[in-house]
């Protein structure tokens, strides 16, 4: 069983060493930068910080060289991306009606009958609209992974037995943020899914999001839009029962009960955890609280995350 | 209903209350949409000397009886931002102040003006210093122009994290310095990349020795961004070398300058960021703004005749307290007709370099946006 742990940014207040050495990892840590994509190699104060041998999985690299080797697959992917694109665009139209009626229903006054069912089916609506849309991606992905078989073709098998062994080697694997697409798509080139099988894993932003089921992309006050937070794509599902909202408190308006009641209630049952700094989430089968551990809640506010 | 003012002078004040009353107290009075300016000293008459358009530009301040206070309440609607002086006259001396009041201030290319808040209108938070901002870096060089015949000094932002081996967009900005000086422009543009707002850029800064020429639509100045500076930059640094990464923005003539540059070398700029653009124009007879703005008249006339397609955004802004606001409202409908995206946006405050900065945010992500949807750090 994978133990995990979820940590929030680590920029100004890095907490991943305090992890580490609380759990007991003394080996080498592999760490995975490629959501900084051409800074993927300046781990300087990663290693600076861990107090441990350290070593770079390159992702963002390695992708490179199988796309210089392997131009069908590169092709093919940037294809599939197209396509992820354009699914993207055209769930995004419909959602943005879909929200706008759900967060109407939602101020309305009134606790009868009528107002809350109407409050139900219209988050129901954005949930249906999320489930399709999902369903969609997993097809595009499924589709792809059918036509173009990447683990079977040299140039990535070759890279994934490399990291095989690295990883095997390591004590933990450390996942860092960035662009959580990059992330995403570089950790299932590679086949992280089953590569991270029973392994202990710390990440935090992007990298978290990327682990969970369900990728969502947010912020309540962008400069342009409404900002409507968008399910981007299946995650690796190295767990579940979590959506991973890192930086909450600058990204999320935390004051507004409808949009976070909305949130929160979108993506029932899972847990809709504040990866802000300083907090931690644990996972050893099921979600347990670390340090600051907060989530929205199905009433509108932030509240203290405990086991159940 | 009585102001603050009102009711305290119903008490008939002495020297000593109305010092009281003026300490601790921030000057305009601003009571709902309704200012209340103060000015306390010898004068024979006291005027209010602001750039509304719409309203006298100089508006007498009233003596209240028995005391050296003057005082002026306007109508100020919510989120205007208006500057001002107080001029003074004692005799045969006409004097503009700074409002002896009131401690803001903006700055400006002819030193500086008070500033006066209506309701709602607050300094944005992205042009304070953050101190989890990454800080961008400056540089300069120069380009040896033919088609000038000098040199000229380019300021270069780079951003924070600059890399070598990354591909950047980049934005050209006539009086690139003031804008610097005047508009924050180096903080603002830190904050935006750090917010992830916009992306981080490159960002070339022009300066004209005689701008009311080379920025009113003189065809050298397309040609020298074109043939000249762009080259030079891409020559020095790895720029994206497309148009759709490639954005041009002015204030006032600047905007006059990037929109005729646009215009003259159609396909090379993807972007324009036009504020409080100078854009004279006639229907019938004279523009009616002196001869400076011939060319850029005869320019306008010639693009709302013929715009073609300078590029594939624009966007405007102006000031409602501008007179140029009738110029840019007209230009709107021609942008529209020439199949450009096109965002106008309006605001309560005049022809300022802090109007220009407060949109910063607005048009830059627009034009460019930012990857704040997929980054987290």
């Amino acid at each position: 069983m994978n133990r995990v742990f979820f940590l929030g940014p680590q920029r100004f207040r890095p907490t991943l060493v305090a992890t580490l050495d609380r759990i007991g990892v003394e080996g080498t840590v592999a760490a995975i930068t490629a959501g900084w994509q051409e800074r993927e190699q300046e781990v300087g104060e990663l290693q600076d910080h861990i107090h441990r041998e350290l070593i770079n999985l390159r992702l963002y690299e390695r992708a490179e060289e199988v796309f210089a080797e392997d131009a069908e697959l590169r092709d093919a992917v940037h294809e599939r991306q197209q396509w992820l694109r354009e699914e993207q665009s055209l769930y995004r139209r419909r959602l943005a009606h879909t929200l706008n009626a759900a967060r109407e229903v939602m101020t309305l006054d009134g606790r009868d009958r009528f107002v809350r069912e109407h409050r139900q089916a219209a988050i129901r609506a954005v949930r249906t609209l999320d489930r399709q849309h999902l369903t969609r991606v997993r097809r595009i992905h499924a589709e792809f992974e059918e036509r173009m078989k990447p683990s079977r073709r040299p140039a990535v098998a070759a890279q994934r037995e490399q990291l095989q062994e690295v990883i095997g080697a390591a004590s933990a694997v450390a996942i860092a943020g960035g662009h959580v697409a990059v992330l995403l798509n570089r950790l299932r080139l590679f086949g992280f899914a089953q590569l991270l099988a029973d392994r202990v894993v710390v990440a935090w932003s992007a990298g978290a999001m990327a682990l969970t089921g369900r990728v969502i992309l947010f912020h309540d006050r962008p400069p342009q839009g409404a900002g409507d937070a968008e399910v981007l794509d299946a995650g690796l599902g190295l767990v579940d029962g979590i959506i991973a909202l890192p930086h909450a408190r600058r990204r999320l308006d935390l004051d507004d009960p409808v949009r976070v009641a909305l949130m929160a209630r979108r993506f029932s049952p899972d847990l809709p955890a504040l990866l802000d700094v300083g907090s931690e989430f644990v996972y050893d089968g099921s979600w347990r609280p670390g340090e600051s551990a907060r989530k929205l809640s199905r009433r509108g506010g932030v509240v203290e995350f405990k086991h159940s | 209903m009585s102001s603050v003012l009102d009711r305290f002078l119903d008490q008939t004040p002495g020297g000593e209350t109305i010092d009281a009353f003026l300490s601790g107290r921030t000057f305009p009075i601003l009571e709902g949409d309704r200012v209340t300016f103060v000015f306390r000293g010898r004068a024979d008459a006291v005027n209010l000397r602001h750039w509304i358009f719409g309203l006298p530009s100089s508006q007498p301040f009233e003596r209240v009886d028995g005391t050296d206070l003057w005082r002026l309440t306007l109508d100020l609607p919510e989120c205007s931002r208006v500057e001002y002086k107080i001029e003074h006259i004692e005799g045969e001396n006409r004097q503009w102040l700074m409002d002896p009041l009131n401690d803001r201030v903006a700055h400006d290319p002819f030193g500086a003006n008070s500033v006066c808040y209506g309701r709602g209108y607050k300094t944005p938070p992205w042009v304070l210093p953050d101190e989890e901002a990454r800080p961008g870096a400056m540089e300069q060089f120069r380009v040896i122009s033919k088609v000038y015949r000098d040199r000229r000094e380019i300021g270069v932002y780079l951003p924070a994290r600059y890399r070598k081996r990354r591909r950047y967009p980049l934005l050209v900005v006539h009086d690139g310095h003031d804008y610097l000086r005047f508009a924050d422009l180096r903080r603002v543009l830190d904050n935006l990349i750090h917010r992830l707002e916009i992306p981080p850029m490159i960002v070339a800064l022009t300066t004209s020795p005689d701008r009311l020429t080379e920025y009113g639509a003189d065809p050298r100045q397309a040609d020298f961004l074109a043939d000249e500076l762009i080259p030079a930059m891409n020559a020095r640094y790895p720029l994206i070398d497309r148009p759709e990464a490639r954005m041009l923005m002015g204030a006032s003539f600047g905007a006059v300058a990037a929109l005729s540059a646009a215009w003259l070398r159609q396909g090379v700029y993807g972007g324009l960021l036009l504020q409080s653009g100078s854009f004279a124009f006639s229907d019938i007879g004279k523009h009616g703004r002196g001869p400076a703005l011939d060319p850029v008249a005869r320019f306008v006339n010639a693009f709302r005749e013929d715009p073609g397609h300078p590029c594939d955004k624009v966007f405007v802004s102006c000031g409602i307290y501008e007179s140029l606001i009738y110029e840019n409202r007209s230009l709107v409908p021609v942008l529209q007709g020439a199949q450009m995206e096109l965002r106008y946006v309006e605001a309560r405050d005049g022809h300022n370099w802090e109007n220009w900065r407060d949109r910063l945010r607005e048009a830059l992500s627009w034009l460019s946006p930012g990857p704040l949807w997929m980054v987290y750090e």
